[in-house]
């Protein structure tokens, strides 16, 4: 239990005030519109669906204030920074922004849809008000107009029109289908199926948002939602209400008014509205600026190594940028890890061919001819992720499966140079890295760098600061006579390494054990970059193996994720 | 893996869709709208459309995902042959089946979703995508391992003839070998 508070508990609070401040809000709303005595009048019409349809609309308004703010990645990055005081916890927090992002989507999905259908009773029960299907007081507030002294409660008001007609002629209506439905496509299309596989309509789908939060701010402007507003002299609803053909006549009860409310939505949006068109506005910008190919590199396996050049560009471990080609589409920001060492005067990216956009920029490459400058590179980043941290641990366990290594040859690397030159930043004394891969040919362009770090290593003596172990987690019969026949030679016969490969995955509760006892002291830093699984699998082992107790091993997981 | 296959995202507005026809059907029974007759179509649509969309459909390319427990109704939806095959028959079915949901309010937003489905599923059919179910994978598909293997072997194997193999007390140098692994006596 203990472990589990040190490792989850930061999100867990975070996530109790979210759904706390949900709660308040959506019962403080539905009291106020279902007590509320200038809502005595509507009530009688629409019953508890006015109350039913308002609460959800506060929630509303609070979660479509927040789902901007976790996407707005150059003021996260700020936060990062001037959080660098306040300890790593606080910062691993940030690392959730897309999940906190997807959590906030549901919930404005789950209000819509309560939204949507309460409005839709509304809309039904005024309908029939008007018709006369109801009682007298009913009939009488709906007969109340917008003429001479009289203003009206019942937004229907003709007799010939139907439910369906008054949504498409009303601001309210015609919004509120139409962002519903930008709603419903930005959803269908952020499935992890098409997110996944289909990246270009999941990207250009979700600029959906943007009709969105322009229906959104003026979908109150209609002021549809009626109130009783107060006359001189009052009009006391619960002694009129049974007097229905004195209003007017006798003094307590003059002809009640209503009003509607004032729209109260772009208060609640228009901060963050501001912030995230200032964070496109500084993506713009950074777009604009020169960036320069010093060198194109073609790895095996179709993998594309791009070193470039930027004015005034500076980069920490581990940090990715988004990279835009206009050459292949004007609109597509992609994201990548960079691959090499804030010590470098130059920052580097390993593509591989997972898409339409990749693939279109591995193959324009692959045609130019010797020595031409790549196609024009569009930059902006870089941001900050968990990798930053790894320096402040103690003890790191590296885990990198498959591409997810990317992040690790920046950090190997700048390892590396921060030891040559004695860098005092550099509080990791020893570092475990397991690389698992599937097949063997991914292993080459990561394999020269384990090469030279493992000469420079044996060099100063240093064999213990850096443990590496690989998996082969593809292997067959052929790759196992292959081993067996080679087995007494001096390296690898898969990579040339001295340190053998593996084969299968890897057994993690002996790993943890070996760390563990081979730190009995120490915080030991877990950075994993891979699919979900194994972030599940690591998380457990990090509660597992966590002691409560201060002075012993503590393990924290940190997961990258794009 | 990277060329969009729009059946995929059309089978998810589809889906969603039905729910949301669904739900709206359901809105308007319970709330005893009138026209109500259209809520109770909206149901009844609703629900041939989550049934029909289900179960994913094969990819192109890379791993196709299914949908928790959706064999059994790929068996039914691939039992209608072309019909559910065809992209085409999809598109026309999905725009029919959407028009009546327009005539109350509670439907038209499923109506208008659904509608969105059917034309992305005629972009697919134009682009000559098909649905095809994802199978158990068959037996065939491993690589046919040799009769022979099962039966115990019937011969022994080649040697030379005993005479050839028995170490000979003339020839002690031919017969002696180097132990791979370093004898030592038991001194105790």
């Amino acid at each position: 239990m203990g472990n589990w508070i040190i490792n989850h508990g930061l999100s867990s609070f975070i996530l109790v005030v979210w759904m706390a401040i949900n709660i308040f809000l959506f019962l403080w709303f539905y009291f106020f519109y279902d007590l509320g005595d200038q809502f005595f009048y509507t009530r009688h019409i629409l019953g508890s669906a006015l109350a039913w349809a308002r609460a959800p609309a506060a929630v509303l308004n609070f979660n479509c204030l927040l789902i901007l703010l976790p996407v707005c990645r150059n003021l996260l990055s700020l936060i990062r920074g001037s959080f660098m005081c306040c300890g790593r916890t606080m910062r691993k927090q940030l690392d959730k922004n897309i999940s906190f992002h997807k959590l906030v989507a549901y919930m404005i999905g789950l209000m819509t849809a309560v939204h949507t259908i309460a409005h839709f009773l509304n809309v039904e029960w005024y309908y029939n008000s008007r018709l006369g299907k109801y009682d007298d007081l009913s009939m009488a507030l709906s007969s109340l107009d917008d003429s001479g002294n009289t203003t009206f409660l019942n937004p229907i008001r003709s007799t010939t029109t139907t439910p369906t007609l008054l949504v498409f002629t009303s601001v309210a209506g015609i919004t509120g289908v139409i962002i519903t439905l930008s709603l419903i496509l930005i959803i269908t299309s952020s499935m992890e199926v098409i997110r996944r596989s289909y990246f270009e309509v999941f990207w250009f789908t979700h600029h959906l948002f943007i009709v969105f939060f322009a229906g959104l701010v003026i979908h109150g402007a209609g002021r549809i939602v009626r109130s009783q507003t107060t006359t001189n002299p009052l009009h006391n609803a619960t002694f009129c209400k049974d007097r229905i053909d004195d209003w007017g006549k006798i003094q307590e009860c003059p002809v009640p008014q209503f009003a509607g409310g004032f729209p109260q939505t772009w208060m609640w949006v228009i901060g963050p509205m501001i912030l995230y068109v200032c964070e496109r506005l500084l993506r713009f910008i950074r777009y604009m600026q020169t960036v320069k190919y010093r060198k194109i590199v073609i790895r095996p396996s179709k993998v594309l190594e791009l070193q470039l050049v930027k004015n005034g560009f500076k980069m920490d471990v581990g940090q990715y940028v988004f990279l835009n080609c206009p050459a292949i589409s004007q609109l597509e920001w992609h994201p990548f890890t960079m691959t090499s060492a804030p010590e470098e005067d130059f920052f580097s990216v390993h593509i591989r061919s997972v898409g339409d956009w990749t693939q279109k920029l591995i193959s324009i490459v692959e045609q130019l001819p010797e020595g031409a400058e790549g196609p024009k590179m569009g930059v902006d980043g870089p941001f900050g992720t968990a990798s930053e941290d790894v320096f402040d641990y103690e003890v790191a366990m590296l885990v990198g499966a498959g591409i997810g290594v990317t992040p690790f040859a920046s950090i190997l690397k700048s390892i590396w140079y921060k030891f040559k030159d004695s860098n005092p930043k550099l509080r990791t004394r020893k570092i475990y890295f397991y690389w698992l891969c599937r097949e063997t040919h991914a292993f080459e362009w990561f394999a020269d760098l384990l090469q030279l770090l493992e000469r420079e290593m044996e060099e100063r003596g240093m064999g213990s600061f850096l443990t590496y172990k690989l998996y082969l987690t593809g292997w067959d019969q052929s790759h196992a006579n292959h081993v067996m026949v080679h087995a007494d030679a001096d390296t690898d016969v898969v990579t040339g390494l001295k340190q053998k490969t593996n084969y299968g995955r890897p057994n993690w509760d002996k790993e943890f054990e070996q760390v563990r006892k081979e730190n009995p002291t120490s915080v030991v830093g877990t950075f994993l970059c891979g699919p979900a699984v194994l972030a599940t699998v690591l998380s457990k082992k990090c509660v597992k193996y966590t002691d409560v107790d201060p002075r012993k091993t503590k393990f924290y997981f940190n997961k990258e994720n794009f | 893996n990277g060329k969009i296959e729009w059946a995929m995202w059309a089978n998810e507005q589809a889906l969603a869709a039905g729910l949301i026809l669904l739900t709206g059907g359901i809105v308007g029974v319970a709330g005893q709208f009138r026209d109500r007759e259209f809520a109770a179509y909206s149901i009844a649509a609703g629900v041939f459309v989550c049934l029909l969309e289900y179960p994913r459909g094969k990819r192109n390319k890379g791993t196709s995902v299914e949908r928790t427990g959706q064999y059994c109704f790929t068996v039914c939806v691939k039992s209608f042959g072309p019909l559910t095959r065809n992209y085409y028959v999809r598109a026309f079915l999905h725009a029919a089946i959407c028009v009546p949901g327009g005539f109350i309010l509670a439907a038209v937003l499923g109506c208008v979703c659904l509608g969105i489905a059917s034309l992305i599923y005629l972009a697919a059919a134009i682009r000559g995508e098909q649905w095809e179910p994802i199978l158990p994978w068959k037996e065939s598909a491993r690589k046919p391992v040799g009769e022979s293997i099962k039966l115990p072997p019937q011969n022994p194997p080649p040697r030379p003839p005993a005479e050839m193999r028995r170490k000979r007390a003339e020839d002690l140098e031919a017969a002696a070998y180097v132990n791979p692994i370093a004898v030592t006596a038991n001194d105790d």
